[in-house]
């Protein structure tokens, strides 16, 4: 393979490889002159280059891969959330699916009673991953729910108490105060609660991520992200920005749409896709 | 979270003062911040190098108007050119569904909001001109998929077609078909499940469904607040499917919305709706003026 100079073309090149995977021009540009004040003038081939930039944002994502931490608790209750139609109903199902294998006793409560057959979704998701699902009417309060589910979860004595909620973007200050409350009642029950929550980002939105990680994490604590769709060609750039931001722990990312596609966090593999590099699996 | 246009080329020109044409390296100063300004806003890469290039040959040499700032100045030619790509050459008009019983087929990617739009369009059809509309799932992939478009049809008084447990997509849209005919419907509408662009053996069954139906309209229906992979997703649904308009929803977010404009380069298919919420009534027609505005930041 021909040898190129690193110069400043073939570093805009890069920064808009970059750019492309959805970085942000902010982030691609700085990720770009670190490689640039490492490389300049060097002469590589492309591969060579596209394998130190991946380095370079395998190093940025490195500290932020962090599995979902189990604690001592129990129920441990995990609050999902997320912009409309991010995947928070699929990545709970196979969540519950994986925390079932692992030996864990998993409850999963409906707290979408907005959408319109958010409930049956959830419920067949349930079937799948074997896990009981708590429900409560369309239309009824999701905090309630919310804390009825942890009194009943604490009945049966499960471990992992996994809470659904209904699709909102960020700037709907009504929807977030809904947010806020579910939050609240939650912690009425159990002041350490929610142990774990997760806001669900969909790989294919560009920069309005950083907005919502900004608000739900002021509104919910978020403790950290899941980023599903991945499987698309969509190489979710923004993970970097974030990790850069807010340092957030990436937990999981979501492959397909069936149980078993979701994987951890893998921050090599991850970089090495965004470069273009190989596909993820 | 995001500087908008103008602030960014206020910085650009505050050095220039003296009246006179812009010259070139003023000029490619102010692109490189209607660049990162448009990649800001999501606008896709390739559709932001053609931008720039179109915009630069409408403003060097371009004398600068003494009212104005050469900031301000950009600004409008950007603004103008905007407007002018968003809303295309020629007016579509409206939606052709004359013809009953008329195909709509609606396409996209995972929870864009195909289903939620399915309703949102049934309900302006029936309420706005009086059509009779059926409404058909053809997810037979999603948990519940049907059973959301059902409660939808219930709530906005539009007839679904019942649910045949185990039918395969390309037999719902055939009975969809059949229906609309002899119920005596005006439009039927033909919600599918959400598929990936490189997802072969789905996108082969949508086209297969499209080629069932022959559908008058074929809307892909596109999350607003989709970032750079918007060119894959339009080219692709349009080479492999062919659409003949888009949705964007999730207009109601802060989202710039760049993928407007990624959407009506790549396919050159008018924008005919934006969606502003998840209830039935929050679609609106699409307004090139308000988004150029919105994807500029002003
Ligand atoms: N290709 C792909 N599709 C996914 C993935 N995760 C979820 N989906 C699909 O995305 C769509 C939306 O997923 P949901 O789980 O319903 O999303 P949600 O966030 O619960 O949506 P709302 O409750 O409506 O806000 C569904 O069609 C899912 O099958 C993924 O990792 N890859
Ligand atoms: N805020 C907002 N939410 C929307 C809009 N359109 C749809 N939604 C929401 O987005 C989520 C996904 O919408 P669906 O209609 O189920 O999406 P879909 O494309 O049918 O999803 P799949 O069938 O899983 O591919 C739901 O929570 C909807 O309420 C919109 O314009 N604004
Ligand atoms: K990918
Ligand atoms: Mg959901
Ligand atoms: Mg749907």
């Amino acid at each position: 393979e021909a040898r190129r100079t690193v110069d400043d073309a073939m570093l805009e090149e890069l920064e808009e490889l970059l750019i492309t995977a959805d970085m942000g021009v902010e982030t691609a540009t700085r990720v770009t002159a670190n490689i640039g004040d490492a490389l300049h003038g060097r002469r590589l081939t492309t591969r060579e280059i596209k394998e130190a930039l991946a380095r370079e944002v395998g190093r940025i994502m490195e500290p932020v891969a962090r599995p979902l931490p189990i604690y001592p608790k129990k129920p441990q209750v995990v609050l999902v959330v997320g912009v409309n139609g991010s995947g928070k109903t699929t990545t709970i199902g196979k969540l519950a699916s994986q925390f079932k294998a692992a030996g864990k006793q998993v409850v999963v409560a409906a707290g979408d009673t907005f959408r319109a057959a958010a409930v049956e979704q959830l419920q067949v998701w349930g079937e799948r991953a074997g896990v009981p699902v708590l429900t409560a009417p369309e239309g009824s309060d999701p905090a309630s729910l919310a804390f009825d589910a942890m009194t009943r979860a604490e009945e049966i004595g499960a471990d992992l108490l996994l809470i659904d909620t209904a699709g909102r973007l960020q700037n709907r200050q009504d929807l977030m105060e809904e947010l806020a409350k579910i939050v609240r009642v939650i912690r009425k029950k159990d002041p350490s609660a929610p142990h774990n929550t997760l806001l669900v980002l969909d790989a294919t939105t560009g920069q309005n991520a950083v907005m919502q990680v900004d608000i739900f994490r002021k509104i919910a604590d978020v403790s950290g992200l899941v980023m599903t769709k991945l499987d698309g060609t969509a190489r979710g750039g923004v993970l970097v920005a974030l990790a850069d931001k807010f340092g957030l722990p990436i937990h999981a990312i979501g492959l397909g749409e069936q149980i078993d596609d979701l994987a951890p966090f893998d921050p090599q593999e991850f970089a090495r896709a965004l470069c273009g590099l190989e596909e993820l699996k | 979270m995001f500087e908008n246009l103008s602030e960014r080329l206020s910085g650009v020109f505050d050095r220039l003062t003296k009246q006179g044409a812009l010259s070139e390296a003023d000029v490619e100063s102010a692109l490189r911040e209607v660049r990162t300004a448009l990649l800001e806003a999501d606008v896709s890469l390739p559709v932001v190098r053609e931008f720039v290039k179109a915009v630069s040959k409408k403003a060097t040499g371009q004398a600068v108007t003494k009212s104005i700032t050469p900031g301000q100045q950009v600004v409008k030619i950007v603004h103008d050119e905007l407007i002018a790509m968003l809303a295309g050459d020629t007016d579509p008009g409206v939606l052709k569904i004359d013809s009953p019983p008329a195909p709509i087929l609606m396409v996209g990617l995972q929870g864009s909001g195909k289903t939620t739009t399915t309703a949102k369009l049934a309900r302006r059809l029936k309420d706005r001109e009086g059509k009779r509309v059926l409404l058909a799932s053809l997810d037979t992939n999603r948990p519940a998929a049907m059973e959301q478009l059902a409660i939808l049809g219930t709530q906005i008084g539009v007839d679904t077609l019942p649910i045949v447990k185990g039918e395969d997509p390309i037999a719902i849209a055939k009975r969809a078909k059949t229906q609309a005919s002899l119920g005596g419907y005006d439009v039927y509408i033909l919600d599918t499940a959400g598929r990936l662009h490189i997802d072969a053996e789905l996108i082969a069954q949508a086209a297969a469904v499209r080629d069932v139906v022959s559908p008058r309209e074929t809307l892909l229906v596109v999350d607003g607040l989709t970032g750079q992979d918007a060119v894959n997703v339009a080219t692709e649904f349009d080479a492999k499917i062919g659409v003949t308009g888009v949705v964007l929803t999730r207009m109601d977010g802060d989202g710039r919305g760049g993928a407007a404009l990624s959407m009506r380069a790549i396919t050159g298919k008018p924008i005919r709706f934006i969606g502003l919420g998840e209830k039935t009534d929050a679609l609106e027609v699409f307004d090139a003026n308000r988004i150029a505005g919105r994807i500029l930041g002003m």
